[in-house]
């Protein structure tokens, strides 16, 4: 008997995607650092390092430490700016037949609806993801990702000015993920991704100073697959939009088990610093998983290990 | 000839091809206690490999540790080989060192910006410990259009074990090369930078540096004191290599912003950071 390829597509609102494994924001640059390594065209889609207003530098070094089975990170929003983005680093991305979402933040409701309604304008920009969650930044992010009503706000503001589908990235870092979501899915949100990382920190026991400049930092890769992994199931459960996964996803296994939790979608992040072709590889062993099992659909998948 | 850079501004550098190579291990040194020199097959990254340019290397197939480890390409020969020249400071290398031949190592290449190199003038190579890893490649390429007189070679290390081959190498080369040693062991009692201070500055020079920051920041001092254009290597730590991460941050020379050892570097212009 023939063996048919399992249908990879989902769509997230409006927007459809060839296969559900997407770069996570802040580990794929704006694509073109992977372009020799991956076939960007193979993506589910590719999210580009979060964007403000206005250029960053970012925090001072030494900005990552390394911990057991992941990484700590305050890079702290180093981006090129809208204008910059727009016109050098835009053009590399047209030419790639893979929706490209955009990561945004900003300090005010005013940076978040600003940013919207100019990249509203660039057709390329198949969705928005709203950073609420980076621990990094002394002002605006990850407040307002741990307030419900700013949370409120930021989404109701971007939806207002961006006409296709928004995301909205959650923070671990509160008591109830589960609150964020729901003022966020009242918002009008398409569609919540999480977990972004987890506040942490590292002491250097030789110098006796904090690994890190700026003390804390978050933390990512394998070691937090399983809070991101809870935060997915509970969130699954207490909004109707689309959940995307994110958290130290490695392999295709990895992802199938944010499937079965309830996750649409997923993201791979910090494995794409230690292998660029993971994506690749992940969206080759969903197939092949899917096709092992006699399932004819990747969407038959979601949510099943919630099934009594 | 005055030597000069024409560097690009960072941040612009066009993207080079990138290659990962499940690349097989050909050959084993221990160069001493706790330095190794690997020898790998890796033909297209050797064929497009640039001097100062570096690899990223995955220390283990496991997920601890995590993330690969950066080092500067130490040689590249006939066949397809590189090299790296590193020594045993974590758990990472630690892992790399117990590869044996015949045995396979995931490796990331070449990356970054490498030395820039023009003819006519003479060159001084400083190098202090693990620093002389890319400075072999470099003598080698600058043979090409030098005369070996034109080309010094100053070296500094704690032991003379951790040095004594690499001097060897670069004599072999036809090239004059002098060694300090922290502890008096070969050559002088002192550091790589005690060679540089009777220098006089009558002939133009460039000066290419790679070793520890205190040791960097002394030779950007005494090249600027005799005029002579200085490049040097940094070392920081880094996760992706590609310019994904923004990790390996260094502060500009105007203190406004950062560049990155990964792709501006890890090869600048000493007048490109700020020496802190």
């Amino acid at each position: 008997m023939a063996v048919t390829q399992p249908d990879m597509e989902i769509s997230i609102g409006p927007l459809r995607l060839k296969n559900p494994v997407m770069s996570a924001s802040g580990t794929f640059g704006y694509g073109e650092e992977y372009v020799s390594l991956v076939s960007l065209h193979r993506l589910g889609a590719i999210i580009v390092k979060g964007i403000s207003l206005r250029p960053r530098q970012g925090n001072p070094p030494p900005r990552i430490a390394e911990t057991a089975c992941g990484m700590l990170n305050a890079i702290g929003l180093e981006n090129v700016g809208l204008e910059r983005f727009l016109s050098e680093k835009l053009p590399f991305l047209q030419g790639i037949d893979t929706p490209l979402i955009v990561n945004i933040l900003g300090d005010t409701v005013e940076d978040y609806q600003q940013l919207a309604a100019r990249l509203n304008e660039v057709d390329k920009v198949a969705a928005l993801e709203v950073n609420i969650s980076c621990p990094n930044v002394k002002q605006g992010g990850v407040a307002f990702g741990t307030d419900p009503d700013m949370a409120y706000a930021v989404t109701k503001g971007v939806c207002q000015h961006f006409k296709r589908p928004v995301i909205v990235k959650l923070s671990p870092n509160v008591t109830d993920i589960t609150e964020i979501a729901r003022a966020v899915a009242e918002a009008g949100a398409d569609a919540v991704s999480l977990i972004n990382t987890v506040l942490g920190m590292a002491i250097d026991i030789r110098s006796r100073r904090p690994k890190l400049a700026n003390i804390f930092g978050g933390l990512s890769g394998p070691a937090i697959k399983p809070i991101a992994l809870r935060m997915v199931w509970q969130v699954a459960a207490a909004v109707r939009i689309p959940v995307i996964g994110i958290g130290g996803i490695t392999t295709p296994e990895d992802a199938i088990e944010f499937i079965l939790a309830g996750a649409w979608a997923v993201q791979v992040g910090t494995t794409n610093f230690i292998n660029p072709k993971a994506t690749e590889e992940i969206i080759a062993g969903i197939a092949a998983y899917l096709a092992e099992h006699g399932m004819a659909s990747i969407r038959d998948l979601i949510g099943r290990a919630r099934q009594t | 000839m005055e030597p000069e850079i024409r560097n690009p501004e960072p941040g612009t550098q066009k993207l080079m091809p990138v290659f990962q190579q499940i690349a097989e291990t050909i050959r084993t040194e221990k160069l001493t206690g706790d330095i190794f020199r690997f020898t790998v097959k890796a033909p297209d990254m050797a064929a497009a490999a640039k001097p100062g340019q570096f690899v990223m290397v995955r220390p283990g197939e496991g997920l601890d540790p995590l993330l690969r480890r950066p080092f500067s390409i130490h040689q590249v020969a006939d066949g397809g080989l590189l090299q790296i020249l590193f020594k045993v400071i974590g758990k990472g290398t630690q892992a790399l060192a117990g590869l044996q031949p015949g045995q396979y190592m995931d490796i990331l290449g070449p990356l970054g910006r490498g030395f820039e190199y023009t003819a006519g003038h003479l060159h001084y190579l400083v190098g202090g410990g693990i620093g002389i890893a890319p400075l072999l490649f470099l003598a080698k390429q600058l043979l090409k259009k030098n005369n070996p007189s034109a080309i010094r070679v100053l070296l500094g290390a704690r032991t003379g074990a951790e040095i004594a081959m690499l001097l060897e190498d670069f004599k072999a080369m036809g090239l004059a090369a002098e060694a300090v040693t922290e502890d008096g062991s070969l050559g002088q009692k002192g550091l790589a930078t005690d060679l540089m201070t009777p220098l006089h500055d009558e002939h133009p020079a460039m000066v290419y540096a790679c070793g520890p920051y205190p040791m960097l920041r002394a030779v950007v001092g005494l090249s600027r004191n005799r005029g002579w254009v200085c490049q040097i290597s940094l070392e920081t730590i880094m996760a992706c290599g590609l310019a994904a991460c923004l990790g390996c941050a260094v502060q500009r020379a105007d203190l406004n912003g950062y560049v990155h050892v990964c792709r501006d570097g890890p090869v600048f212009n000493a007048d490109e950071v700020a020496w802190l």
